[in-house]
């Protein structure tokens, strides 16, 4: 019975790892890419690479990684990138349990520490970007959410993440600062599943980033609140020990940090 | 040597599990606020979706069992939609019931509106997603053991007189009882295990939806000795309910 939830874990991150893939790759602007592709191309290392690296990455950074690893495999060919999203503090514990990953990209600084911590990091952690929270509301607004003093409501069905992964640690954070006594009807285990509940109509608001909202599209409304600006979560990335392709994992992440910049802010995240 | 090899597969995990368990810390981390409120909502819902298992399992089984006069298409529809919740991956299911009792959802809508019923984000929603993955254990059980009833056995109390609800209550259903506990208790077990389906449809509230499983992945994103501790508790309960089985497993299994 115990092996059973890790299996529904791996499934549920193969999942997310499928939604995140499929759509926002078809949503990225091809012109988008092909300038990624020369950028990419013009670094001096092109031609030693070769193998597969495994890069597990924060559920927010699904749609702005896979065209970004793309473009990273054409100008090496011979080189997959393989992208796993989830949960930050989920994958960072399957990395110190073990885990055979070769980048990690957290959407937090203290959900990165964990691995640094456990001497996992090759290589100082780099903080490619920063993320804010935003009200999310399905867009026909059912619950009539104006502001996070409606997080108070317990008559309005309300879904945020855990308080143990970064976008649930920022959730309690901005409910601090507004001195509001959120009643949440769950607390979801990472951001994606809170975008779920909020798009599926199944909850009235919920709290996820500026770019979940933006990548959803119409599909959930985004709500801002001025206390989300206290509460900026970084996401730092960094190539991990015991790769067997420790140069294309620091390649990789030298690719995200050096040219990553105009993709990540397309999509809505701030400056590292 | 394919015998000790399985043996391995399935107990290899355990051992390492129960190898790495802290267990002098266990009493404190079991005793924390987290892991009772867990497994009282896990017992709880987990009788209640067996009880539901039963009630609906038992006659789905029964008309499974007097399949074999129906057309060859129906039949082979009938059994693909019983094994259906053990081919879906549990999160799916739980998107699924969602899509189907979620407030905008297929019934969930006209519930909603009609009676002010709100299933997700409720233990009711817990015990349905318990229910849907553990169906499938009573109905194949049971379905098996009807099938092992000697026929000359209704059939003598159908020419005494005996209508045909007397028949299978008193005569069917006893014949048939060990396979009948044989699924409950798989159902039960199923149960206790649920997390994908859970997760998804009634989502993670401490004291309301927040069963072991969902507790033990949540404690796994910062705290893996809090979540060892509810492994190893999940471990115990479980064996403890499978070992209840004992040879009766065989004998419901088996015509």
């Amino acid at each position: 019975m115990t092996r059973r939830p890790l299996a529904v874990v791996l499934a549920a991150v193969a999942v997310l790892a499928l939604a995140g893939c499929a759509e926002p790759a078809s949503d990225a602007a091809p012109a988008a890419t092909a300038s990624a592709t020369a950028s990419a191309s013009a670094t001096p290392t092109a031609a030693a690479l070769s193998g597969t690296i495994v890069v597990d990455a924060a559920a927010s950074l699904s749609g702005v990684l896979p065209p970004i690893a793309t473009a990273f495999e054409q100008a090496h060919p011979g080189t997959t990138v393989r992208l796993t999203f989830g949960g930050s503090s989920a994958l960072a514990a399957q990395i110190v349990a073990g885990a055979p990953v070769d980048v990690f990209a957290a959407a937090s600084t203290k959900t990165m520490q964990t691995v640094s911590d456990a001497g996992l990091a090759a290589a100082g952690p780099v903080v490619i970007a920063r993320n804010e929270l935003e009200i999310a509301v399905p867009p026909s607004n059912p619950g009539k959410v104006t502001g996070l003093a409606d997080f108070a409501d317990g008559a309005r069905t309300i879904v945020v993440c855990d308080a143990k992964v970064p976008c649930g640690a920022a959730a309690q954070r901005v409910f601090a600062l507004a001195k509001v006594a959120a009643k949440p009807d769950s607390y979801e285990p990472d951001v994606t599943s809170v975008l779920n509940k909020v798009e599926l109509g199944e909850a009235d608001a919920g709290l996820v980033y500026r770019t979940d909202v933006l990548a959803a599209g119409g599909r959930v409304k985004g709500i801002p609140f001025p206390e989300a600006a206290k509460a900026i979560t970084a996401y730092p990335i960094a190539p991990l020990k015991g790769s067997a392709h420790s140069a294309l994992a620091a390649a990789f992440v030298d690719e995200v940090v050096q040219h990553g910049a105009a993709r990540l802010r397309a999509a809505g995240f701030l400056g590292p | 040597m394919p015998a000790a090899l399985g043996a391995l597969l399935l107990g290899g995990p355990l051992v390492a599990l129960l190898l790495r368990a802290p267990w002098i810390a266990l009493p404190a981390l079991l005793a924390g606020p987290v892991v009772l409120p867990a497994l009282g909502l896990s017992l709880g819902t987990a009788l209640a979706s067996t009880a539901i298992c039963l009630l609906v399992g038992v006659p789905l089984a029964a008309a499974l069992a007097g399949s074999d006069g129906w057309p060859l298409p129906l039949r082979r529809a009938a059994r693909a939609l019983v094994a259906t919740p053990l081919v879906l991956p549990p999160v799916i299911g739980g998107i699924a019931l969602l899509l189907l009792l979620g407030r905008t959802g297929l019934l969930g809508r006209p519930l909603l509106a009609a009676f002010g019923i709100g299933i997700p984000f409720s233990t009711t929603a817990v015990v349905l997603a318990q229910a849907f993955v553990g169906l499938p254990f009573t109905v194949l059980s049971v379905e098996g053991a009807l099938r092992g009833v000697d026929p000359r056995f209704p059939a003598a109390a159908a020419t005494l007189g005996a209508s045909p609800w007397i028949v299978f209550s008193r005569v069917v259903l006893p014949l048939a009882a060990p396979g009948v506990a044989a699924g409950a208790v798989l159902s039960f077990a199923r149960a206790l295990g649920e997390f994908g389906a859970t997760i998804t449809f009634a989502g993670s509230l401490p004291g309301v939806t927040q069963t072991l499983p969902v507790a033990a992945y949540v404690a796994l994103t910062d705290d893996l000795p809090a979540a060892l501790a509810i492994a190893v508790l999940l471990v115990v309960v479980s064996a403890a309910v499978l070992v209840s089985l004992r040879e009766r497993w065989l004998v419901g299994l088996r015509p």
